[in-house]
């Protein structure tokens, strides 16, 4: 295996180091200058040489919530264009939701999206499988069986849709408790939502589109973490987007109930003001909810309360965006630009350094969906998986230099900071200089 | 004038004004032995309909004929058809085609929007009512007939709203009706009060520039217009109110609750009425009734639309010169 | 009107006393061609044609002793020029209550330039009803037409070039009466 010598990175945006990678893992680590390989056996003789001055250097990051659409919707993304996607956007692993046609609730689908991640070779790709079989929210999938199968399924998920009956959501908190897996809940109550197309609130009142309530997202959580709590299982919270959800969860982890929650970058950023456009970009699920709301998950996202950034990447064709917004898909792509969101969002603003960045898009990530050998220390003798980024570069996002095969991100035009120069998947470079390798 | 009328958010005072002038001009065609201008002769409109509406569209149909522009009228309604990618499709056709603007009726609130801005299609676009969001022309004509009713015909010439009472009661969270009602006659200086019961309001209404009341009987001897606006039966099953009956007891108008308006003011109605629901026959039949007014005001006004978006060269972004020039004499 | 498109040292070529008294001519050449005067109505063609067709209609009254029909005959919507500028507000047509059929119709304007107005008029009257004649009355001919139009009655002959700009001024519109010769000076 070749040799990568990453040169004067700041380390997670901390201390100046050199970072030798031999092979799949880090070899060492020292600060800028003082390398001393001598006695170690160690030589960076022969070593690639990236010069990472001024760069963020951090390790490689997770995305706990990707649609990569493979099997059924490969004309908006396969895995192999969504974790080319994944790698552009720093990403070394992802976890692939099972609502693909058919449904990932069987071992045989998920097999299939595990072999295909293996195959692809630019981001490791760990398939959720489904809560419930066909995503119908009344039987139990194999939960086990998809758990024991070469996927080794560790998160469960019905997202997409909200697994609503309150006894086989029990059953699965409870059911998956024996090999250490957790449920991924979608919090959508299903009659609360039903013809919803935007936040319902002051501009869905003008706008005359069907209102989607915070607390069609809340009532959910709310009963999900009392349930967690009652069957002592942990419970994960897809991309929470209210106030409210924040609160819900802050309480629930006061008491002690073992709750994580994500957020994705677009809640981080974009609010509902934006529908005035009438632009199905703008359409997503949940949906942009309010200013006081996109604060409230900021805040949340730096104190912990929400544990890690996901990005619900959701490609869609072109022509199911480029209609009326009562006919156009739900869903955004993200992968490729979450990471300078999360600059703007949460960096830039004073909320987050760089250590925290790394906690919210890799380590927690990692631990929660327990993706072993992603969201690793930078030190010696742990897996190569790291991401470089320049965060000084300011481009406008332009969908045509995406690598996913999906151009519906609500960022086009949006000038956006920081840029991903380099991803590197256990020693080998899936990005080099900002360009898919 | 804007190039499109998708809003009745959209227009100043001035502009609302400007086509309810223009209107009462063009009432006075129907009056004559040959009830037909030739100013739009030449011009092809598109009529699309995406969701049924028999009298919306004979009302542009007429109009448009009146100002003697070729038709065409797109029936677009049904399940394949009303696919997104449809309208797209539909617009780039009548593009092609030549059409020199699109009338356009869509389930979707925001459709006729997304037709003017998404670069589908050049003609300028008329909204003919979009879902639950906005039905400029049939705000415009509803001022009109307060106009003329409580201002008068030719008093009211240059004048708007300023300081009447305007209440509307009925189903306010599904109505595109109430929505541009609120916009256009709050721009008109009226002060509007909508009347409903707390579920048929919409979430969100607060910063709307109107009153909010949940109890007809005191609002109605206030009021200088009360507009029922139309109440499905289906909403009923969804538990928007209980039962039919109810609803016509605390909000329908019968004789009795008539007879507690001021003497001066008028019943209104957008139609299709639904008889013994949200009004009784009594009231629907009674000299304050103005609905069959509406629907002759209603040609008026969108010849009055046609005219100021199509009557001049395609920059008519700017305000029409009121008085004439001497070129060509 | 647009005040800059007429230089300030337009000068006047009829004050009010001129036009009272060619108005005044007008009327009597219009009883002596009508022959009495007892069918004619009298149209004005917005703005200022209107404030002139009333004039006219008051002296017809004195001189006949009947009071004559006048109305306003607005062309905004014939004009064959509409595509070329942005939409016009429109004027008010108001047709005296009788009618025109089988009348001698008068149209009154104050310049007579191109003709198209003319065009224009006579277009709208054909859609307003079926007159025994048509006249054309108006305060000044500037010259330059386009058209096969004359006026029967002119108020005065006022020889012009292109350049030049004529402005009618009224006291009902305009706080006083006065024909103005100008220089374009902007477009």
């Amino acid at each position: 295996m070749s040799k990568i010598l990453i040169r004067g990175a700041q380390v997670l945006g901390g201390e100046v180091q050199d970072v030798l990678i031999d092979g799949e893992t880090i070899a060492a680590t020292a600060r800028q200058g003082e390398i001393d390989w001598s006695g170690t056996g160690l030589s960076a003789e022969g070593a690639t040489v990236i010069e990472a001055e001024g760069q963020i250097l951090l390790p490689g990051l997770v995305d706990l919530h990707t649609h990569l659409r493979e099997p059924g919707r490969e004309d908006s993304e396969t895995v192999l264009t969504g974790t080319r996607a994944a790698a552009s956007g720093g990403y070394t692993a992802v976890f692939a939701m099972a609502n693909t046609h058919p449904v990932a609730d069987t071992a045989g689908v998920v097999e299939q999206v595990w072999r295909l991640g293996k195959q692809s070779g630019y981001c490791d790709v760990q398939p959720i499988g489904a809560v419930t079989v066909g995503l119908e929210g009344k039987k139990l999938a194999e939960l086990g069986a998809m758990n024991d199968s070469a996927a080794g399924v560790t998160v469960f998920s019905d997202d997409g849709k909200c697994v609503d009956d309150a006894v086989i959501m029990r059953r699965a908190l409870e059911y998956v408790k024996a090999f250490g897996g957790v449920v991924a809940q979608h919090a959508q109550e299903p009659r609360l939502t039903e013809g919803a197309q935007m936040n319902e609130g002051i501009v869905s009142a003008e706008l005359g589109l069907g209102g989607w309530p915070a607390v069609a997202e809340e009532s959910i959580i709310a009963r999900d973490v009392l349930l967690a709590e009652h069957v002592g299982s942990r419970v994960h919270i897809c991309h929470l987007s209210t106030a409210g959800s924040v609160e819900i969860v802050r309480w629930a982890k006061s008491r002690g109930i073992d709750v994580t929650a994500e957020v994705t970058p677009h809640h981080l950023l974009l609010t509902d003001e934006l529908v005035r456009s009438y632009n199905p970009v703008y359409k997503v699920n949940p949906p942009l909810r309010t200013e006081k709301d996109v604060l409230a998950l900021r805040e949340a996202l730096a104190d912990g309360t929400i544990d890690i950034v996901a990005t619900d990447h959701a490609p869609h064709p072109h022509e199911d965006k480029d209609c009326e917004w009562a006919a156009a898909a739900m869903g955004m792509v993200g992968l490729e630009t979450a990471l300078s969101v999360v600059q703007q969002t949460m960096v830039e603003t004073g909320l987050l350094d760089w250590a925290g960045v790394a906690d919210r898009m890799s380590f927690a990530p990692a631990r929660i969906g327990r993706a072993t050998g992603h969201g690793r220390p930078v030190s010696a003798g742990e897996p190569a998986n790291l991401t470089l980024l320049d965060p000084a570069y300011r481009g406008v996002v332009d969908p045509a230099g995406f690598a996913s095969r999906s151009r519906n991100t609500p960022y086009e035009g949006r000038e956006l900071p920081g840029r991903v120069t380099h991803t590197i998947l256990r020693g080998r470079a899936t990005v080099v200089d900002g360009k898919l390798a | 004038m804007m190039r499109h009328l998708i809003s009745a958010a959209d227009l100043t005072r001035d502009d609302a004004v400007l086509i309810l002038d223009t209107a009462e001009e063009m009432a006075r065609v129907a009056d004559r032995p040959i009830k037909k201008l030739p100013t739009l002769r030449g011009r092809t409109i598109c009529n699309l309909f995406f969701e049924d509406s028999t009298r919306t569209r004979i009302s542009f149909e007429a109009a448009e004929k009146r100002l003697s522009a070729d038709v065409i009228n797109f029936a677009a309604k049904g399940s394949s058809v009303s696919k997104g990618e449809s309208l797209k499709d539909t617009a780039q056709t009548l593009e092609a085609m030549g059409v020199d603007a699109v009338v356009i009726r869509h389930g979707a609130s925001g459709a006729p929007y997304r037709l003017a801005t998404s670069g589908w299609i050049d003609a300028p676009v008329v909204n003919a009512g979009d879902g639950t969001h906005q039905h400029p022309t049939q705000a415009l004509l509803d001022a009109f007939t307060m106009r003329r009713r409580l201002v008068g015909r030719d008093e009211g010439l240059g004048k708007d709203l300023n300081g009447r009472r305007i209440t509307l009661v009925g189903d306010v969270l599904h109505s595109r009706v109430a929505r541009s009602n609120v916009d256009l006659l709050h721009t008109l200086g009226a002060e509007v009060t909508l009347v409903a019961p707390p579920t048929l309001v919409p979430v969100g209404v607060e910063t709307w520039p109107c009153e909010i009341s949940y109890d007809l009987d005191s609002v109605l001897p206030k009021s200088d217009a009360v507009m029922m606006l139309r109440v499905q039966r289906e909403r009923m099953n969804a538990a928007f109110f209980p039962t039919e009956r109810e609803y016509s007891r605390r909000y329908g108008l019968d004789g009795d609750r008539m007879a507690r308006m001021p003497e001066h003011a008028i019943v209104m109605h957008p139609g299709p009425m639904v008889r013994g629901m949200e009004i009784t026959a009594e009231v629907a039949d009674s000299d304050r009734c103005t609905v069959i007014e509406q629907v002759a005001n209603g040609v008026s006004i969108r010849m009055a639309v046609l005219y100021l978006l199509l009557g001049g060269n395609d920059s008519a972004a700017t305000a029409p010169s009121t008085t004439r020039t001497e070129e060509s004499k | 009107m647009d005040a800059q498109q007429y230089s300030d040292d337009a000068r006047p070529v009829l004050e009010a006393p001129d036009i009272a008294r060619v108005l005044t001519r007008i009327a009597h050449e219009i009883v002596e061609r009508a022959k009495g005067a007892d069918d004619v109505v009298l149209l004005g063609i917005p703005t200022r044609g209107v404030y002139l067709a009333r004039r006219l209609a008051e002296k017809l009254e004195s001189i006949t002793g009947t009071k004559i029909p006048v109305g306003s005959l607005d062309i905004t919507m014939y004009r064959d020029d509409l595509r070329l500028k942005p939409a016009r507000a429109i004027g008010r047509t108001e047709i005296p209550g009788d009618g025109i059929d089988g009348r001698l119709v008068v149209l009154v304007d104050d310049v007579l330039f191109s003709g198209r107005t003319i065009r224009a008029a006579l277009d709208a009257l054909g859609d307003i009803g079926r007159p025994r004649a048509v006249q054309l009355a108006v305060l000044v001919d500037r010259g330059h037409r386009e058209l096969p139009i004359r006026a029967d009655y002119v108020g005065k002959n006022l020889p012009t070039s292109l350049r030049e700009t004529v402005k009618v001024q009224l006291s009902e519109e305009d706080g006083r009466d006065t024909v103005l010769l100008g220089t374009r000076t902007t477009s």
